[in-house]
């Protein structure tokens, strides 16, 4: 079975020598990217998304709206809205937000930046934590693992809700003792250190595992006996290894760190009133759901498109690296 | 005659710290897995260390080449003493021992190309090869039977056999003077095992390498080495030459392992009877008192549990630790089929 097996892949590989040897690991990953049309779709609708968020002003400045210009000329006696739909207009795309009328459209192009830039340094934080922390407890194991496995449970047993509900005023002041300047900053800073404290257990916890059991396999002795030291086995033989899961967790935690910025805000912890953000004005829009149901709606959908964007990228990238995949298909 | 020494181990003991501790406490017990292990390997010959499952046998191999730190004893290399030596001098070390692996599906990280896992060791030693680390990586994949075409390719897209080959071709790329190797075909089909074998025997004799061969199959052991010796609980308890000790085995457990041999010829089966061992192995945790077989032995006398039978030259370098070693007439015979 055995030979037969490899009389077979050496025929294919003759005839295919060419073709097989000049593909590296990292083009066979991206040519298997390209492959998944979905994904290709869903990444362009995170660059989209990163791109509106990063030129916010520009954008908003070249359609001539503003995220804080108030519109009383847009709104009923009532406060709501004119026309159908939240009142979208020429003027104003999305609708117009009820009691103040200022328009919708910029103040989700705003409200991105501040999501996405709390989902993405928060992701960060916690996956540098929750890597670092993993890989030492499950490499190292005995009592280190025993002393990190004890505060991971802590930390995951803790109401964290609860916790950054109550923290927020103590912990901004003392940002803000320490020179971070007041406001939407220190808040920032405030949502992004919370979370990291509370977000690194669950990546840590699946790095452990995954490292615990790749440190018994022989390819890990096979380095030490050639003379390789702790790190290059971390970064060079056990990392590799660990992307795919790391990848998948970060891929879900970067939309749940923008739900949970999104929860802090529609809570009134998150930015100060006139900052747009997604869950500021999901917040908002609840008090208006009957009259308004738009309003509720367009921030909404924003927030859904961008996290399965997330998970559909999320998936086709593990499987792009994972070495088994199909390599014959490939043109 | 006297080839010069590649490897000497004087008196290795490994023990492993077991049974229950408390959060500070000392371990209770101890598993005594190599229990002072003493041997000679020439250059260019290969010493077989055979027994069977949990004899100690990986525990060994890990000691010789600093996986695991030797409770005590010496290893000696180039005349000196590398059970204790650290950085520098032991990656130095590590260039002239090398090891090869039982299992050849867990021994290649599967997140690396077959380039990439052989010209590892090159990486970690910091060495450009004239020509360049592919270059030197495809010749190596040719001299032990690989397509250098593979260069790219991942280790799940090979055949059990050739994965193993692929860890022969690591453990060369460092030109060793010294190879380990760790059960390498006990997880191949017979076939592939001969090609494993003719394959090591090739490169022993191309490159003049010095083979400490493990394995629990005796057959496969006769057929690639030179010096053999035998092991049960942590201790060895027969070596010498291995034309001796396959025509005339002096341990009680050799033979016993010997006649488990399965004979090709249907006729010669009757000839020379089976032993049947009784029993399970002893836990090393709590080994037996004196002569460590004693328990499974049909030759065991009181003499056997008061007093540990030294390891001694029954004639001609082969060694034998037993009170009551095999006479020739036992051997030809077969008084213990029915047992």
């Amino acid at each position: 079975m055995g030979t037969a097996m490899s009389l077979d892949e050496d025929l294919i590989t003759t005839s295919q020598q060419v073709s097989v040897e000049s593909k590296s690991p990292r083009e066979l990953a991206i040519a298997r990217f390209q492959r998944d049309r979905l994904a290709k779709w869903a990444l362009f609708v995170i660059v989209f998304y990163l791109v509106v968020a990063i030129f916010a002003p520009l954008i908003c400045s070249l359609l001539g709206i503003s995220p804080y210009a108030l519109d009383g000329k847009a709104l009923n006696d009532f406060g709501l809205p004119k026309g159908s739909f939240g009142g979208i207009s020429g003027a104003h795309w999305l609708g117009v937000e009820p009691g103040t009328g200022r328009d919708i459209l910029a103040r989700l192009i705003y409200g991105a930046r501040i999501s996405m830039l709390v989902g993405f340094l928060a992701t960060l934080v916690t996956t540098a934590i929750g890597i670092i922390v993993g890989v030492v407890s499950g490499y190292k194991r005995g009592m280190v693992d025993a002393v990190i496995g004890r505060i991971t449970d802590l930390t995951l047993a803790f109401p964290s809700l609860l916790l950054m509900i109550a923290l927020t005023r103590p912990i901004i002041q003392r940002l803000e003792s320490f020179g971070i300047p007041e406001g939407n900053t220190s808040r920032i800073v405030y949502i992004i250190l919370i979370l990291g404290v509370f977000g690194w257990v669950y990546v840590a916890r699946i790095v452990r595992g995954q490292t615990l059991s790749l440190r018994e396999r022989e390819f890990v002795e096979a380095a030490r006996a050639s003379g390789a030291g702790t790190w290059r086995i971390v970064f060079k033989e056990l990392m590799p290894n660990l992307w795919a899961p790391v990848i998948v967790t970060v891929t879900l935690a970067i939309p749940g760190y923008v739900a949970t910025e999104s929860t802090l805000s529609f809570l009134g912890l998150g930015m100060l009133p006139p900052t747009a953000s997604w869950g500021a004005m999901l917040g908002d829009s609840v008090r208006y759901y009957r009259a308004d149901p738009t309003y509720l709606f367009i921030p909404g959908i924003a927030l859904i498109v961008l996290v399965l964007a997330f998970n559909v990228v999320g998936d086709a990238v593990r499987d792009a690296l994972d070495p088994k995949g199909d390599r014959q298909n490939i043109a | 005659m006297f080839t010069p020494i590649a490897l000497e181990a004087k008196n290795l003991v490994k023990y492993f710290p077991t049974g229950h501790q408390g959060l500070l406490g000392r371990p209770t017990k101890e598993l005594k897995a190599v229990d002072g292990v003493s041997f000679v390997l020439r250059q260019g010959e290969t010493l077989g260390i055979v027994g069977e499952s949990g004899c100690g046998k990986s525990t060994l191999a890990r000691l010789i080449t600093r996986l695991l730190d030797a409770t005590s004893g010496e290893v000696i290399l180039d005349g000196k003493d590398i059970t204790s030596i650290k950085g520098r001098e032991l990656r130095a070390v590590r260039q002239k021992l090398q090891m090869i692996f039982q299992d050849p599906y867990s021994s290649l990280n599967p997140r690396h190309s077959v380039g990439q896992i052989i010209s590892g060791p090159l990486e970690v030693q910091g060495i450009i090869p004239d020509g360049g680390v592919k270059k030197r990586v495809q010749e190596m994949m040719e001299l032990v039977g690989l397509n250098p075409e593979h260069y790219n390719r991942y280790p799940h897209e090979f055949s059990g056999g050739q994965r193993q080959r692929i860890g022969i071709a690591r453990s060369l790329i460092l030109n060793p003077s010294i190879i380990i190797a760790d059960e390498p075909v006990s997880a191949l089909d017979v076939s592939i095992q001969a090609q494993i074998l003719n394959l090591l025997e090739k490169l022993q004799q191309e490159l003049g390498l010095s083979f400490v061969f493990i394995a629990h199959d005796l057959s496969v052991v006769r057929h690639i080495a030179d010096q053999v010796a035998v092991m049960y609980l942590g201790k060895i308890v027969e070596m010498g030459p291995s034309a001796d000790v396959y025509a005339s085995a002096l341990h009680p457990y050799t033979t016993a392992l010997l006649s488990a041999v399965p004979v090709p010829n249907p006729k010669m089966r009757g000839a020379s009877g089976r032993i049947r061992l009784e029993g399970d192995v002893p836990s090393p945790v709590d080994p037996p008192s004196g002569c460590r077989f004693r328990t499974r032995c049909w030759k065991a006398t009181d003499l056997c549990a008061l007093e540990e039978p030294a390891l001694a030259d029954a004639g001609g370098g082969h060694l034998v630790a037993c009170h009551h070693p095999m006479e020739a007439s036992e051997r030809a015979g077969k008084p213990h089929s029915d047992r």
